[in-house]
Formats: structure tokens, sequence, C-alpha cells
């Protein structure tokens, strides 16, 4: 089977690799795929871990500050709004997209194309959910977010006390799911998968 | 210099989402990829155009991100603007020099280095340039890799804001400088994905164009 890199356009015949291996291009490095054992049964776990951080995440406050014998706490949807009613509505749109909406994709179309899979039969439009996958998973920044709230909370440390919420530990739990599903997850073995059920 | 075989020079097209590989049927247009229905091309269309619009848009906002304050406070004693810029100098002087270091790098640092590469990357591919084509490749995968962590201060202003509203004592407000600096956030990342890395090595191939 001949495979072209992705980065410089060479045509290279595809090996066999041992467990744990990786194929670089020859020409410039890239990566061209790697030896993902049980790719897709790993992936799918992942996703279901992932899935319920995600509702975790979301319904929790993340972070609280306690002044004067108040707490006032803040959830992922509250700095959305928050935003918004501050009329930063373009910076509220970017937060929801990159923190909510595009993790929430990239998840489903997981749990949506590998459930049934699983199961030996190819969901509909599989496709076009598989081209969607792949335009979302940029544009989810989870990981980036974490920090961020790491350094307001920095930052805020001096005029009152913080607490931490319960979302901000299943964040920080997402953050490691979701880099691992990448590290993980191999579209060969997806696509392979699906063309032998059909 | 021995001609590699390219995908393109085969006449085959390489899909960007699924890696399958398809012949070229002359004169056709809109293909689409035969197992996933992406459509095909041999190199991103107008890849260096839209890049260096995209890019220079960045550019353009990128001065205001710097200029214009990303929070404004206001309490009993007075209101103050911070910029970016003031931020990384707040945490140096009150002791946080590694918060200092990460948001200096993230948010100044890296949206800067980032054009430029993109810069460099576009001329030299505009040229034809065979200088250096394995690090200008890696170049252009830093780049990738490094673009989303910019989103930093966008995150830590959202995450303030939302914390610290205490009408009576104190109130942090989102400055126009948080919606200049996610539009340069974006836009370099649209100008990443708009470059094709490979037309940096598409001078080996001669006189072609695709």
């Amino acid at each position: 089977m001949l495979i072209a890199c992705h980065e410089c356009d060479l045509l290279q015949r595809e090996v066999l690799l041992p467990r744990g291996g990786a194929a670089r291009c020859g020409r410039c490095g890239a990566v061209l795929y790697r030896s993902h054992p049980e790719s897709l049964e790993r992936t799918l776990g992942l996703t279901a871990g992932a899935i319920l951080l995600f509702a975790i995440a979301n319904a929790f406050p993340i972070v609280g500050l306690a002044l004067q014998g108040q707490v006032i706490q803040t959830t992922l949807w509250h700095t959305v709004r928050t935003l918004w009613d501050e009329d930063m509505k373009s910076v509220s749109a970017l937060v929801f997209t990159t923190t909510i909406v595009m993790p929430a994709l990239q998840l489903f179309a997981f749990a949506y194309l590998l459930l049934p899979l699983r199961l030996g039969r190819k969901p509909r439009h599989f496709a076009p959910v598989f081209r969607m996958l792949q335009a979302v998973r940029p544009w989810g920044m989870v990981e980036v977010f974490m920090l961020g709230v790491l350094v307001s909370l920095v930052k805020l440390a001096h005029l009152a006390g913080v607490v931490a919420g319960v979302a901000l530990w299943s964040f920080a739990a997402l953050m490691l799911v979701m880099a691992a599903i990448s590290a993980v997850f191999d579209p060969r073995a997806l696509w392979a998968k699906a063309s032998a059920i059909r | 210099m021995s001609r590699a075989p390219t995908a393109a020079s085969l006449g085959l097209y390489s899909c960007h989402a699924c890696g399958q590989l398809s012949r070229a049927v002359p004169g056709a247009h809109g293909v689409r990829c035969p197992r996933c229905g992406a459509g095909l091309h041999f190199r991103k269309p107008n890849s260096i155009s839209r890049t260096w619009a995209l890019l220079i848009a960045a550019m353009i906002l990128y001065i205001p991100a710097n200029v214009l304050p990303m929070m404004k406070t206001s309490s009993l004693f007075g209101s103050q603007s911070d910029t970016i810029m003031s931020g990384v100098v707040y945490f140096w002087t009150s002791g946080s020099w590694y918060l200092a270091l990460i948001i200096f790098f993230a948010s100044i640092m890296v949206p800067m280095l980032k054009m430029l590469a993109l810069v460099v990357l576009l001329v030299s591919a505009r040229r034809r340039s065979r200088w250096q084509q394995s690090q200008r490749t890696r170049l252009y995968r830093l780049v990738e890799f490094v673009g989303r962590w910019s989103m930093l201060d966008v995150y830590v202003v959202a995450v303030i804001v939302a914390l610290v509203q205490l009408k009576a004592l104190a109130t942090i407000q989102p400055g126009p400088g948080a919606v200049a600096f996610g539009g340069v956030v974006v836009l370099t990342m649209f100008a990443a994905m708009a470059f094709d890395p490979r037309l940096i090595w598409d001078p080996l191939e001669g006189a072609e164009r695709y």
C-alpha cells in the first residue's frame, strides 16, 4: 500500500510497525502513522470517561472566591453568560465555542462513530461525521482553558480566598483524557474497520 | 537533484481528512474523496494568498491587542486599566516570576514569533526556495502546535471577570483589547491552517505548479 506524506506529499510504501512504533516520512520527518494496538477500543473507552468528566466539568462550579463570609462561584456557563452581559459578545462566543461546543462535538463524534462499529454496525452519515471530527479537533482548547483558570486563581489570590470547585478537578482530568484520546485514536484503524463491515 | 515521487506528480490526490489516495481524472471539477467525501485538491487552493490575507489581518489586530486594555478594574479607590504587558509586569514585580514568564511567552512572544515564522514560510515558499526545507517544515509544525496556547489570556480575562462581580466594592470589566487579542489568535490559527506545507517541497519537482 502506498501512502502520501501529509506534510511534503512524498509517496512511500507502508510498512508493518512493531508494537508502539511510529513511521516517519523519509524526507521531512513527519509522523505518517503509529502502531496503535486496540486503538478504537481504547478511544471508545476514553471517550466514555471524557463524556462523564465533561458533564461534571460543566455542571459544577470551577472556582470560587471567599470574601467577607460570602463565596462567589462560577461555572463555565456562568463565565460565558457574564461576558455576554458585559457586552463582550465576541469573546463570550469564543470561550463558548472553544471550551464547550468544540469539545462536545468532538466527544459526540467519537461516540457516534465508534460505538456502532464496536457493535458491528456502520452508523449512517459515517463519512460526514468523520470529516466534522477532523475539522473540529484543533478548536477544542480544554487544556489551555485549564491553564487560564490556574493563572487567574493566582491573580485573584491576593484579593480573596480562592476555593477550588469540583469542576476544576474534572477539568484537569478531562484535559488528560482528551490528550490520551488524541494519542490513541488512529483514523486509519477507523476506516479499516468501517470498510471491513461494509 | 533526484525527482522524488510525490502523490501530485503522479496525478494522485491525497485526502486531507482521511489520507486516502485517489487517481485524478483530467479536467474534472469539484473532485471528492471516494472514501470520506472531503473536497480534494493537489494543494490547498490559493494557499499563499489566503495565508497572507489572514496573516496581515492578524498583524493589524495585534496592535490594538497590545495597546488597548484587556481588563478595566474600578473600585472605590479609582479605576485602572490593564494591558497584557502591564499584567506581565504586575506578576514580575509581585514575585510570581514564573507566571510572568508563562504569560509573556503565551501572549506576547508566541503570537509575534508565529507571525514572523509564517512570513518566513510564505516568502520562501513563494520564491520556491530550496533552503533548509526540513527545518522549515519543522517550523511549520511548531507554528501549528503552539498557536492555541495564546488563548490563555482570553480565558484569564473571562474567568476573572466572571468571579469579580462585587458590584459595591469593585468590578472588573473586560476591555476592547480582549476582543482584538482573541481575533489575533483565531486569525493566526486560520492562517496556519491555510498554509500548505507541501509547497515547501514542491521546488524539488521542477517547474510544475499545482
